[in-house]
């Protein structure tokens, strides 16, 4: 299928329109929320959570026979809920701390969910087929009415980002200045949880509840490294999560035989790691150039203050040597030779034969750098 | 019962014995969710192996599931260090990558040849015992029973070997460097371990109930006691509880023994968080009541005692008044002094509260100390 056929089969193509639309929303909606479980340390309670919502599905169906995407999506914001609950508890009360925390409620409810799941296949019972595409999601299955579901929620999730922005930004950074302030900070930090609660269950039937954490953490770590500013990060997550999972999505629905979810994580980890080499200045290529950088300023620094420290001194001639100049700062051959051409080029002193003399620039440099 | 049935029990019990072992250094050293990442991970590890020897039951690919774990936790930690993202967030972006590759090459290139998406999540426990080690036409048992009691002794004898420079890396890691052990040996050491036992027990168990075992039991023994070796042995006890308890239920259920065996972990740890006798949450509302009920009692002595010269004051000395007077909820008051005069503290004469002597004493005592 060549790439014309795919973008007129967007437009045109019921199914692949929805699969496309469902993962852009759920892309849109994980990453942003997923802003501030990364900043607030709390990736992976997103992982809890998301695997917590299996038991939510799974005893939703038992309990109402139905496969509405709205009562599937209310067990799981249930079970997340609870999950949530017991990891604050367990935490707060005991001394097991939340990385034991986190584990167990991830493992035990998931577990949980597997039983009841293995339990309803065995059912006799007609309806039960399609729940276990929770497990990896398939986005191919994505129906019209699936899709309403998720934007309400989603966009009732956002919605209410922006209507308490400002105290979701102070409970992110300072929650201790925001209580100070007499902001209820324990219930804004209920409502930012019930929001990522919402922003998984919007997810999970696309990408499926084993990697759906994958989709709150991997967009904002991206985002972190291109930006100091909240805003842009969220935006830049949404970007990246909407624009990932649309990919992801697509490629999964015309390969056969793809998952969604792991194909989404695998094109969303390469955008992270895209982003942590090539970031600006955050970086690791950034940062190694400046370091370089850095490294040959501060040579160069040096040969000229101990210049300046030699002038008129009787033995001027033998210390603005370039080999003793080197030697002295037991620098190799090379590295000497690169910082006198480095410093040549950059006018701080000039070379006749082997004798180095600071020019003015690097004299006024050479005390500068003494003062400092 | 079935043979095969007590083999899976055998095996489900060493299985969740090892888990327990190394589990408990995990939630010791705070590093529970390591075990999440290392289960999901060695899925990559197994699959890229499975391709090149083409066989299910090769150590080599235990060897190669290993090297991914401990390939794992380097990745999350040198991915720490970059300093561009924290220790969590950099947990969750290395093991859901490793794990999609593992789930996007089975399901594209070796599907249906015994390695499925299924059997990773939920493990085939329910299959072990119909592949056997057979030595010289004699049959030993099954393979995974052998793994898993090979991989246990491992555990083990690590413990036993290293339990001083164990004891000390996990709780005094400053110490310990500065006594010349090092703390990154013993840490890659248990990572090793934990890698090697997440295999042994990924295809007897799947990627989740691993977790659930390494870290549910020890967990649980953690809120019963404060000394190692017994959390250890508590940890193992629970451990195979859970694992024979939950292959009961998966009887009767007809449902996953992995996710049965994994709930039951969670039963474990929960009836521990409730009714642990020193820290449980029970002992610790019931502890916290009965301070509350013995602090308003005292008050209530040193009040009676400040007022007993002035006789018109004395007279109002009535359960209702006392509770007003002391901003009490309904009731409580009635409890108070219940226990009060059953302590033989105060007496009722004509529905009004007076002090006995030994109450008196008492009221003395509160005031002074």
């Amino acid at each position: 299928m060549d790439v014309v056929s795919i973008f007129r089969d967007l437009f045109t193509d019921y199914t692949l329109r929805t699969v496309a639309l469902g993962s852009a929303l759920l892309g849109l909606v994980s990453g942003a929320l997923g802003v501030f479980a990364v900043l607030r340390r709390q990736s992976l309670l997103g992982d809890a959570i998301s695997h917590a919502a299996l038991p939510g599905v799974a005893l939703a169906f038992l309990l109402t026979g139905s496969k509405q995407p709205l009562v599937l999506a209310l067990g799981a914001i249930v079970a997340g809920w609870l999950a949530t609950v017991l990891v604050l508890q367990v935490t707060g009360n005991t001394r097991i701390k939340p990385d034991a925390a986190l584990g167990i409620v991830l493992a035990v409810f998931f577990g949980f969910g597997l039983l009841l799941l293995t339990f309803i296949q065995r059912l006799p019972d007609a309806a039960k087929a399609g729940l276990d595409k929770f497990l990896f999601g398939q986005a191919a299955t994505l129906l019209g009415r699936d899709l309403v579901t998720m934007a309400a929620l989603g966009g009732f999730a956002l919605a209410l980002v922006l209507l308490f922005w400002k105290e979701f930004k102070l409970l992110t950074f300072d929650p201790d200045f925001g209580a100070s302030l007499g902001y209820p900070t324990r219930w804004l930090e209920i409502l930012l949880i019930t929001l990522m609660v919402i922003a998984i269950v919007v997810g999970i039937q696309t990408v499926g509840v084993v990697l759906m954490s994958a989709m709150l953490v991997a967009p904002a770590a991206a985002a972190r490294q291109w930006t100091e500013k909240l805003n842009v990060m969220v935006l830049l997550a949404g970007l990246f999560g909407a624009s990932v999972g649309l990919a992801g999505a697509l490629v999964s629905s015309i390969v056969p035989r793809l998952p969604t979810g792991p194909t989404v994580v695998v094109f969303m980890s390469v955008v992270v790691l895209f982003s942590l080499l090539f970031a600006p200045r955050r970086g690791l290529l950034a940062r190694a150039r400046q370091r370089r950088r850095q490294k040959w300023q501060f040579a160069q620094e040096a040969l000229a203050v101990h210049l300046l420290q030699h002038e008129g001194q009787p033995n001027e001639a033998v210390e603005s040597d370039v080999s003793h100049a080197g030697r002295h700062m037991q620098w190799t051959a090379a590295f000497a030779s690169g910082v006198v051409s480095r410093a040549e080029d950059n006018d701080l002193l000039s070379r006749r034969h082997d004798q180095l003399a600071l020019t003015d620039k690097g004299r006024a440099l050479a005390r500068e750098a003494m003062e400092r | 019962m079935l043979q095969a049935q007590i083999e899976i029990i055998l095996i489900a019990s060493v299985v969740a014995a090892s888990c327990a072992l190394v589990g408990s250094f995990l939630v010791l050293r705070r590093m529970a969710l390591l075990s999440d990442a290392i289960s999901h991970a060695i899925l990559f590890g197994i699959v890229l192996m499975f391709f090149v020897v083409e066989s299910t039951t090769s150590p080599l690919l235990v060897i190669a599931a290993t090297l991914t774990g401990v390939l794992t936790v380097l990745l999350v930690e040198a991915l720490t260090r970059t300093q561009l993202v924290k220790e969590d967030a950099a947990i969750g972006l290395v093991f859901p990558l490793l794990f999609s590759l593992g789930v996007i090459l089975i399901t594209r290139y070796a599907a249906n040849v015994h390695l499925d998406v299924d059997a990773v999540l939920l493990g085939e426990i329910a299959f072990a015992p119909f592949s056997r080690f057979v030595v010289f036409g004699l049959d030993l048992g099954p393979q995974a029973l052998w793994l898993a009691l090979g991989v246990g002794a491992l555990n083990l004898i690590f413990i036993l070997l290293f339990w001083k420079e164990l004891k000390l890396a996990t709780f005094d890691a400053g110490l310990a460097a500065a006594l010349g052990f090092s703390p990154a040996l013993i840490h890659y050491a248990l990572m090793t371990l934990v890698s090697v036992t997440a295999v042994s027990s990924f295809e007897a168990a799947g990627t989740v109930l691993v977790v659930a075992l390494m870290i549910a039991p020890p967990a649980a023994a953690y809120l019963l006691t404060d000394r190692l070796p017994v959390m250890l042995g508590l940890s193992v006890g629970i451990g195979v509880l859970s694992a024979v308890t939950g292959f009961a239920l998966a009887r009767v259920l007809d449902a996953s023994i992995a996710g049965s065996m994994a709930t039951m972990t969670g039963v474990a740890f929960l009836l521990a968080l409730l009714f642990a006798p020193q820290r449980g949450l029970v002992r610790k509302w019931t502890r916290g009541r009965s301070q509350r009920r013995q602090f308003a009692g005292e008050m209530l002595l040193v009040h009676l005692s400040q007022h007993e010269a002035d006789p018109a004051l004395a007279a109002e000395a009535t359960i209702e008044h006392m509770a007003r007077h002391m901003r009490w909820p309904e009731g409580f008051g009635q409890d108070v002094v219940k226990h009060l005069a059953r302590e033989g503290f105060v007496s009722r004469v004509n529905g009004s509260l007076a002090l006995t002597p030994l109450g008196r004493e008492v009221a003395q005592s509160v005031m002074l100390r």
